[in-house]
């Protein structure tokens, strides 16, 4: 049960959910995130990708108003980040990357409070808590918080940023350390949030699958820099619909410059002794890559091919490859 | 666990935030705080001991030497502010704060439309609430060991524990203001340090007339000695010059703590 892989693209037709203009912050020398301007439609799935440290998180709290902007302007809902945080917040729901959650209160008393703090009385509360339950383990409910797993801390800290039906949802790394299971639920009521009740989602990642699966369109962050912007499938055709990844022993420029010379290669990248060719057709190409490399007297000590994905995507543009850290 | 799709109620109408006004964040915030207060017995209850167990010696030692030149009340009574007094100094929520800034809670909950403000007003609410709680004992023990409100009457008493609630509300300013600053556990905890100059250098054991000249003088400029002061003119009759100083003298420190307090929630807020 995949959503739409069709872009949103903001336009003058669909009010911007999220928009941003010369976002930038800095801590002391340091520039975090710079000349970051956004679009988010209203509705749309937009995933931020990017290495730990790229400032995705930094963006995160800037637009919900926990961390000031050094410059530039951002409005979320509609309301100006900087000059309307009270009503932004009443706006948004947030799950940070670290599930911030009381240890010594119950699950059930922190989606109640949690509910108080945006002005939902009991009775709406336990009404909310009823129609979030598929986000949660009600037979752990009236556990308190500290006994609960890292998975059930992740789904209750959602569901709490949940309990005021956001206008705008901002996820910040929503699976990391997460199981398979965990993260297969996770990912579920995203799409459900998004196709059934239309709700606007912003979420953080450093899983190119997840990027991929869930969202209508990546921006691609690199040391604070948005260096990409598209949709999935979009960003992947820029770079080719097949890559072949040739692993060397020694002398990876040397393999480069061989495939190089091969017809239907589009572009090169080298990554340690790891040697990237994007083309259009893979299948017709591993030979000749093979012929080459071999001529060159490279040894290749693995030879592979693969579609492209957005971490080929990320290499492309980087010269890096995302290194996920759990 | 179900794998039913998050929904809304067909029909229903859709629940969504709305402001809950100062007044109800901050009793948010100290229901919170009220609700986790029995589940943190274990620094409440030494907290509550150890006024008990000085109070106890204290009298034990002294009252016998002290007779009528201490002072002009029953020495026992003399003590029970003292022992008020250290039940409530530095007693506070602002480790429990410490704990929320260094585990993401407090984030949590500046990314909601509670007031910035009402966050820590809320905590000085179930602090105050608290104050009373950990005035009973103390209370209880002074009746036990034969204080008497004779000359003021209950409201005596009630004026007596509000002004040891006061005082410690005024303070909890420092702890606030560190725990805000530094979010550092070690360094909430040596706010403690500041009790003794407060308590030590004033008019504890002894009146001041009988103190030597330089204790005597430094006692002068500590606004706990008028709160210590106001707070024994209870058991004399009602005073209220004695128990105007004792105000101004918590205002004083309430003024100077709190703006700590919130120059350093500004600050932290400021910094993200």
């Amino acid at each position: 049960m995949r959503i739409s892989q069709q872009p949103l693209v903001p336009s003058s037709t669909v009010p911007a959910a999220i928009s941003a203009q010369g976002l930038r912050r800095t801590y002391g020398n340091v520039v975090a995130v710079d000349s970051l301007d956004l679009d988010v439609a209203e509705g749309e799935v937009y995933g931020f990708l990017g290495p730990n440290g790229a400032g995705k998180s930094t963006v995160v709290r800037m637009l919900c108003t926990l961390a000031s902007m050094t410059a530039g302007s951002a409005s979320v809902a509609g309301y100006d980040v900087a000059k309307q945080g009270d009503l932004v917040r009443l706006s948004i729901g947030v799950a940070l990357q670290d599930a911030a959650l009381d240890g010594k209160l119950t699950g059930r008393e922190t989606l109640t409070l949690q509910g108080r703090y945006y002005g939902l009385d009991r009775d709406a509360a336990v009404t909310r808590i009823e129609e979030l339950a598929p986000l949660l383990e009600m037979d752990a409910i009236d556990r308190r918080v500290s006994t609960y797993s890292g998975g059930m801390k992740r789904r209750l800290d959602l569901a709490a940023a949940l309990m005021h039906n956001p206008e705008v949802l901002f996820l910040d790394e929503p699976t990391t350390g997460l199981d398979p299971i965990s993260r297969a639920v996770v990912w579920e009521q995203v799409r459900s949030l998004n196709r059934d009740l239309g709700m606007t989602i912003f979420l953080t990642t450093q899983y190119l699958e997840e990027a991929d699966a869930l969202t209508h369109r990546v921006g691609i962050l690199n040391h604070g820099l948005l260096v990409a912007e598209g949709a999935p499938d979009e960003l992947k055709r820029t770079v080719g619909s097949d890559v072949v990844v040739a692993r060397v022993a020694a002398n990876p420029d040397l393999a480069a410059q061989a495939i190089g010379q091969v017809p239907g290669i589009s572009h090169i990248e080298v990554y340690g002794n790891e040697v990237s060719a994007a083309t259009g057709d893979g299948a017709s190409v591993i030979s000749p890559v093979a012929v080459a490399l071999s001529a060159a007297g490279v040894e290749v000590t693995d030879l592979s091919i693969h579609p492209t994905t957005l971490d080929d995507v990320f290499l492309e543009l980087t010269g890096a490859r995302i290194e996920v850290e759990e | 666990m179900s794998e039913t799709a998050l929904s809304r109620p067909a029909g229903g109408e859709v629940i969504r935030a709305r402001p809950s006004g100062f007044l109800g964040d901050m009793a948010s915030v100290a229901s919170r705080a009220l609700r986790l207060l029995p589940r943190d017995l274990e620094a409440i209850i030494p907290a509550m001991l150890i006024p008990l167990f000085f109070l106890v010696v204290t009298i034990g030692a002294i009252q016998n030497l002290a007779g009528d030149v201490v002072s002009d009340i029953d020495y026992k009574a003399f003590q029970l502010p003292v022992a008020i007094m250290t039940a409530v100094t530095g007693m506070s929520r602002a480790n429990s704060l410490v704990i929320d800034i260094s585990e993401g809670y407090f984030d949590r909950l500046l990314m909601t439309p509670v007031n910035r403000y009402a966050l820590l007003l809320g905590l000085m609410v179930a602090d105050f609430t608290l104050f009373f709680v950990m005035a009973i004992p103390v209370i209880a023990l002074g009746f036990a060991i034969g204080v008497s409100f004779g000359a003021t009457g209950v409201v005596g008493l009630l004026v007596f524990v509000l002004f040891g609630a006061l005082w410690g509300l005024a303070f909890t300013g420092f702890p606030y203001a560190i725990a805000l600053r530094t979010g550092n556990p070690a360094a909430v905890n040596s706010s403690f340090l500041l009790f003794f100059p407060f308590m030590f250098l004033t008019t504890a054991w002894v009146s001041r007339d009988v103190m030597t000249d330089w204790l005597a003088a430094i006692t002068w400029f500590n606004p706990m000695t008028y709160a210590l002061e106001g707070m024994r003119s209870l058991f004399s009759g009602w005073d209220g010059w004695a128990l105007g100083r004792a105000l101004l003298a918590i205002g004083v420190v309430g003024l100077l703590a709190q703006t700590l307090a919130f120059r350093s929630l500004r600050g932290r807020i400021r910094r993200g």
